[in-house]
């Protein structure tokens, strides 16, 4: 009885308000929908805008050839070149570095203030300018080390502005490993570095190669760095080695619009088209990899 | 299977690298004398096609471009140039036809890191030529004495600073200096703000400045011609470094004014009304060819290219590259629409080279003031 007139008391408190409610749904759908879209607009006008500048630059010869005063003969050649060799050698050093720290961090280290220390500073790291870490590449890398302005000196100096985003990225793909994973092969008599090897980085892998194309797509588009350390505004050679001179393809892009005439800035655009088609084709073989290389718990 | 996963790995990383030698194995390094590299050769080909157009008159009065020619084709070893960047397109369109001259061997890089970052590296000995968009400072003279670096100095075109409106703006077809002054001194900030202040027949309307922004060599020139002391300007104008940005600014608003190299306004005309300047005789003069070169319009500079005065001496491939840079082959491109300078005359030409040959060391800048004439026959 008392159940029924609570029930009965609870339907008249209760006020379905549907079409308010559904309203509100409404609203916030579009307003979700219009966030995306202003989103995605902005990046849209840009990529048309581009591509309407740029596609008639597109061509082979674009690709082959070298720098030169006269629009229609320049192409980005060297600069492609010299981005390919910097992200290859960036890579090759920021990621082995950057997810042995991780797993260092994260497997190895204890809780104690060193650590904690060695995680603020990491998670400082990815917010300094980019232009600091030129100047520290410029001493050390190109005259301590005597590097000179070469890809390598170029590279290191991006391995360490990307090497935070990849130890931050490994960690979190490290630690989202179920512990009882580790227990399991703990328990079966493996070392912590077995552990690590054979069921740790397996599992993370996916997350850390996440890592891997956050940092490459901040490293290929950065210019100020490079500025610092030294790439050229002209050659017309392709890197031999990691220890030529070189150019990349912000650089050239760079330049390019800042010349007076228009047909260079056409060119311009055609080289940042270039330079998303390098970065998806980039990431794509890391998301391939990380198709390829998942595994489920 | 986890044996598979590192194998994977490692096979990636091998990937990555054959990838990388592959990619670099085409390329014979560019100093071996011997590399008869295909692409280069067919890339100088057609660039020497034009080139060959456009210096074929001085090769028609001097008749010694093929054994010249020829002479370059065994030099080899590389060149570094950085400095300003007003005066790269020189540099770069130098280093390109030289190659396309016959000096396939000879590697020449230019960087861009402005006149005072150019200096720095040239002071080390670090480049062999450093472009620069005005004279050499008295503290990086210092500097280059003190690591041992003698340099000589070499003005190699003219450049005129454009003072510009919107094509719109009818009632202004000419600024005295001294009007120029009174917009842009740095006691102008705030107070001058409309045009009827700066003349009296003039509309009462807001004047929209633009202008370079502190690091540019144009905005130290310009500020030291107008106010009389370098790098005193207002701050209250729309600044950028990047010259495209300043013609967009002043081609859309009305009633503006700013001022920055020639070769940007030749390139936009249409969306551009240039101003004449009065340099204090009542004739207003208009840049140009001529009236830059006779030094009748006052905002005209020179562009210098200083050469490492030792490895003029012991490198011949550096010889021969500002022998090329100074000679009748090269100079006409200067004036090209490509880079947009002005040419000093023939004469003028002949003293620089003289200097060069002479060998002649340090600057001839005195109190700030740049004389042609002083670098013949010195």
């Amino acid at each position: 009885m008392t159940s029924r007139a609570d029930t009965r008391e609870s339907a008249a408190l209760f006020r379905p308000n549907v079409p308010v409610r559904k309203l509100k749904g409404y609203i916030f759908t579009g307003l979700g929908i219009l966030s995306i879209a202003i989103a995605l607009g902005t990046l849209l006008t840009l990529l048309v805008d581009v591509a309407r500048d740029g596609l008639p630059w597109l061509n082979w010869d674009f690709l082959t050839s070298f720098d030169s005063r006269f629009a229609e003969r320049a192409g980005l050649r060297a600069a492609l070149m010299g981005t390919l060799w910097m992200m290859a050698l960036t890579i090759l050093v920021a990621l082995p570095l950057g997810v042995l720290s991780a797993i260092y961090l994260e497997e190895y280290a204890g809780d104690n203030w060193f650590t904690r220390f060695i995680q603020v500073n990491i998670s400082n790291l990815a917010g300094v300018p980019s232009i600091v870490y030129g100047l520290l590449g410029l001493q050390i890398f190109v005259r301590l080390f005597q590097l000179n302005r070469s890809i390598l000196a170029g590279a290191l100096t991006m391995a360490l502005l990307v090497l935070p985003i990849i130890i931050v990225a490994g960690r979190e793909s490290i630690r989202a490993v179920p512990s009882s994973m580790r227990d399991a092969s703990f328990a079966l008599g493996a070392t912590r570095s077995q552990t690590v090897r054979h069921h740790v980085l397996p599992y993370a892998f996916p997350g850390i190669l996440t890592g891997n194309i956050l940092a490459a797509s901040r490293a290929i588009g950065e210019t100020a760095p490079l500025l610092v350390i030294g790439a050229l505004a002209y050659v017309a050679t392709t890197p031999s080695g990691p220890l030529s001179r070189f150019t990349v393809l912000p650089i050239q892009i760079f330049n390019w619009t800042s010349k007076p005439q228009k047909d260079f800035h056409g060119l311009a655009a055609a080289g940042i088209l270039l330079l998303l088609v390098v970065l998806l084709s980039m990431n794509s073989v890391a998301i391939y990899l990380r198709q390829r290389l998942h595994k489920r718990f | 299977m986890d044996r598979t996963f590192v194998g994977r790995w490692m096979s990636m990383v091998m990937v990555v690298a054959l990838l990388l030698v592959a990619c670099g194995g085409g390329e014979p390094a560019a100093t071996t004398v011997t590399g008869a590299d295909t692409e280069p050769t067919a890339d100088t080909a057609v660039d020497g096609a034009a080139g060959g157009e456009e210096t074929a008159p001085a090769e028609e009065t001097n008749g010694e471009g093929a054994g010249a020619a020829a002479d370059r084709g065994s030099l080899s070893g590389r060149i570094e140039i950085d400095g300003s960047s007003t005066v790269l397109p020189i540099s770069e369109a130098a280093a390109q036809e030289f190659k396309a001259a016959g000096a396939e061997n000879v590697d020449v890089t230019v960087a861009s890191s402005g006149t005072g970052g150019g200096f720095e590296r040239f002071c080390r000995g670090e480049t062999q030529v450093s472009n620069a968009s005005r004279p050499i400072k008295e503290d990086e003279i210092a500097a280059c004495k003190k690591a041992g670096v003698e340099f000589i100095e070499l003005p190699v075109a003219l450049d005129g600073l454009a003072v510009m409106t919107n094509p719109e703006t009818e009632f202004v077809d000419c600024l005295t200096m001294a009007e120029l002054k009174k917009i842009w001194q740095p006691s102008a900030e705030g107070k001058v703000t409309k045009w009827n202040q700066v003349r009296k027949n003039f509309p009462d309307e807001e004047i929209a400045l633009f202008g370079p922004g502190e690091q540019s060599g144009t905005f130290d020139f310009f500020t030291d011609e107008v106010a009389g002391e370098e790098g005193a300007s207002r701050k209250d104008y729309t600044a950028s470094e990047d010259d495209n940005v300043l013609v967009q600014g002043i081609s859309g608003e009305a009633n503006s004014l700013g001022y920055f190299g020639f070769s940007y306004y030749a390139q936009n005309q249409e969306a551009l009304k240039l101003l004449g300047v009065d340099g204090g005789d009542g004739k207003c003069v208009k840049p140009s060819e001529k009236t830059v070169n006779d030094g009748t319009y006052p905002l005209s500079r020179p562009l210098f290219i200083y050469v490492n005065a030792d490895d003029a001496k012991k490198q011949p491939a550096m010889e021969a590259f500002v022998n090329f840079y100074l000679s009748e082959e090269f100079t006409p491109v200067v004036a090209t629409p490509e880079v947009g300078y002005v040419e000093l005359t023939d004469q003028q030409y002949q003293g620089v080279r003289q200097r060069f040959e002479k060998r002649t060391k340090g600057t001839e800048i005195k109190n700030g003031e740049f004389n042609i004439e002083d670098y013949a026959g010195s």
